[in-house]
């Protein structure tokens, strides 16, 4: 179903870092949760358009209307590192 | 022997423009927070924006409005159904990892919009550039400065994520440009257009227009396209100009010394005026695009639509076309004219109210322009109203008033308005072109000036000069020009 190749690619994406055991340990699990979904093709859906969600609704929005967040100070002090009113992140080297 | 010089490959450039515009809404795409440019850093957050976990994003009503309206000036397809999708990429300018925005079902798709560039002997030709796509997305936060730590260098960054949200449109146009200046245009007339609509300010320097450009070579005649470089950075639509020159010339002399070009990001340096590397590791960027699930899907009706396009201005390209076919204006004039809709406007209502639209054109581009880029001022903020303008056209056209005299009241009736007409009679300005008034004048100003009426009479006739002035100063300048010069010439020569 997948290969330690596509577990490799994946973990790069996310930004893990997987130990060889662990590469092993979740190609064999991917590949087991992947087996499990695939009994769902044993229904035939030729004759059912694709969606993207289960339930029916649609054009969900709201008015253009401000209403400001008074809590800044919470939102700050959440983030791991802050300097004064800015968040505070690791340099980053380049867009990778 | 003599060899024959080997054929010169010709070269053609082929572009493509990625356009991320902020749409000019209150509060952001998915949350209350407001969208105010240039407030303290972090002040415009909130739980949703900043991805906290188990908030629900809602969309903006005006967000679709904007975009679809977008879509139709764009003569896009609006697409009945559409939906968002999540784009998984990491920067810290992204609170998410990932960023919302429209994959395989876009808003809008397969429009154009039409420039005029000019051809090589200088005279303008109408192109056609294709627009593939216009999706709705979400701005990212702002990377403030990297702070440094004199022993290691520096260590960090410093996020600001008051932009994160904001609603953008991304226009992608299809790879129909072959020159800068072409490029320069089609992005002038988008911006043109979506300030028309009322969608956006269209500021580049503020980055709420923000271009990037795709550009690769090939020689003239082949089929399939070079290599793809993608330029960023150009903050304004000269650099777009400069930065795609740039390339092209970069591109044509690596292919003839043997390099390969590399599909790379470069960004466009405004100070050395050249565009440089940024090195991105090839396969980073797979975003894993699916279906965003916190937001249900779009479905325009085709009476929300119909709506949509009855709230439509007239747009740019159809006012420079009627300006020139009704009302007789110049090409030139009718691009200055349409190019910010106030302006436009301002000239529809003067010349609804009777102004000569050639005269009035003059006026608003002329003196108006200078005195609105002067005190940077919007036409819309001074007390000089369109119809005062009609009036004044129209003294002067009358030849009630000298143009000279109109640019005199001009000043005055820019800074308090009123009528052209009273203030011109409050000041005992009207024209004298009644011939016995002229005449004692002229009578007049002859007698007390006989040292010049005989060195005219020797044949100094550039002297008449010198008498038109004179009698302009004994009219304060009400003096009719043309009957003055007929009249005075008569006398002098009598
Ligand atoms: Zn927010």
């Amino acid at each position: 179903m997948i290969d330690r190749e596509q577990v490799q690619k994946v973990a790069h994406l996310a930004r893990l870092n997987l130990t060889s055991e662990e590469e092993t340990q979740f190609t064999g699990q991917l590949s087991d949760i992947l087996e499990y979904f695939e009994q769902l093709s044993e229904l035939d859906t030729s004759e059912v358009a694709p969606t993207t969600r289960a339930i029916d609704m649609s054009n969900v929005s709201r008015p253009d209307q401000l209403q400001p967040c008074e809590d800044r100070e919470i939102i700050l002090e959440s983030a791991p590192d802050r300097d004064g009113e800015f968040f505070k992140v690791p340099k980053i080297v380049n867009a990778e | 022997m003599t060899t024959a010089a080997p054929v010169k490959t010709q070269y053609e450039a082929v572009i493509g423009l990625e356009t991320h515009c902020q749409l000019k809404t209150d509060t952001k795409i998915f949350c209350n927070c407001s969208t105010e440019f240039g407030t303290p850093p972090n002040t415009n957050v909130c739980p949703i924006c900043m991805g906290m976990p188990g908030v629900l994003p809602v969309l903006n009503q005006r967000v679709l409005e904007y975009a679809v309206k977008a879509g139709l000036a764009l003569n896009c397809q609006i697409a009945p159904y559409s939906k968002f999708d999540r784009k998984q990429y990491f920067y810290p300018d992204l609170p998410k990892n990932y960023q919302i925005s429209q994959y395989d079902l876009p808003i809008a798709e397969h429009g154009w919009l039409e420039v005029d560039v000019e051809d090589k002997d200088g005279t303008l030709v109408r192109k056609r550039i294709g627009i593939t796509r216009l999706h709705m997305e979400e701005d990212a936060g702002k990377l403030v400065h990297g702070g440094s730590d004199r022993l290691s260098g520096s260590t960090h960054s410093l996020v600001d994520y008051n932009r994160t949200g904001v609603p953008l449109v991304e226009i992608v146009s299809e790879p129909d440009m072959r020159s800068g200046q072409e490029a320069a245009e089609y992005a002038q007339e988008l911006r043109r257009i979506l300030r028309y609509l009322g969608v956006s300010d269209g500021n580049m320097q503020e980055g709420s227009l923000r271009c990037d450009v795709n550009i690769s070579v090939r020689p003239v005649g082949q089929e399939e396209f070079g290599t793809k470089v993608e330029i960023k950075n150009m903050n304004s639509f000269n650099a777009i100009e400069r930065a795609i020159n740039y390339e092209i010339e970069r591109q044509i002399e690596a292919i003839e010394s043997g390099e390969r070009i590399l599909q790379e990001t470069r960004l466009w340096e405004e100070g050395s005026q050249r565009t440089i590397s940024m090195r991105i590791k090839e396969g980073s960027s797979d975003y894993r695009y699916f279906p965003e699930p916190d937001l249900g899907p779009i479905e325009v009706t085709a009476e929300q639509l119909e709506e949509w396009r009855s709230q439509l201005p007239e747009l740019p390209a159809k006012k420079r076309e009627r300006y020139q076919s009704e009302l007789g204006l110049s090409a030139y004039d009718a691009r200055v004219l349409t190019d910010d809709r106030a302006i436009a406007e301002y000239f529809e209502a003067a010349t609804a109210a009777k102004a000569n639209p050639k005269l009035a054109a003059n006026w608003i581009m002329g003196d108006i322009s200078a005195y609105l880029n002067e005190k940077r001022l919007s036409i819309t903020e001074i007390p000089l109203q369109p119809e005062t303008l009609a009036e004044l056209v129209e003294l002067i056209e009358s030849n009630t008033i000298s143009n000279k005299i109109g640019k005199d009241i001009l000043p005055e009736l820019l800074v308090n308005g009123g009528s052209a007409k009273k203030l011109v009679e409050s000041k005992g300005l009207t024209q004298i072109s009644d011939t016995g008034a002229l005449e004692a004048a002229i009578d007049a100003v002859i007698a007390a000036n006989p040292d010049e009426l005989a060195k005219y009479r020797g044949g100094k006739t550039k002297l008449l000069g010198f008498f038109v002035g004179q009698v302009m100063k004994q009219t304060g300048g009400r003096a009719d020009p043309k009957l003055t010069n007929q009249l005075l010439t008569q006398k002098l020569n009598g």
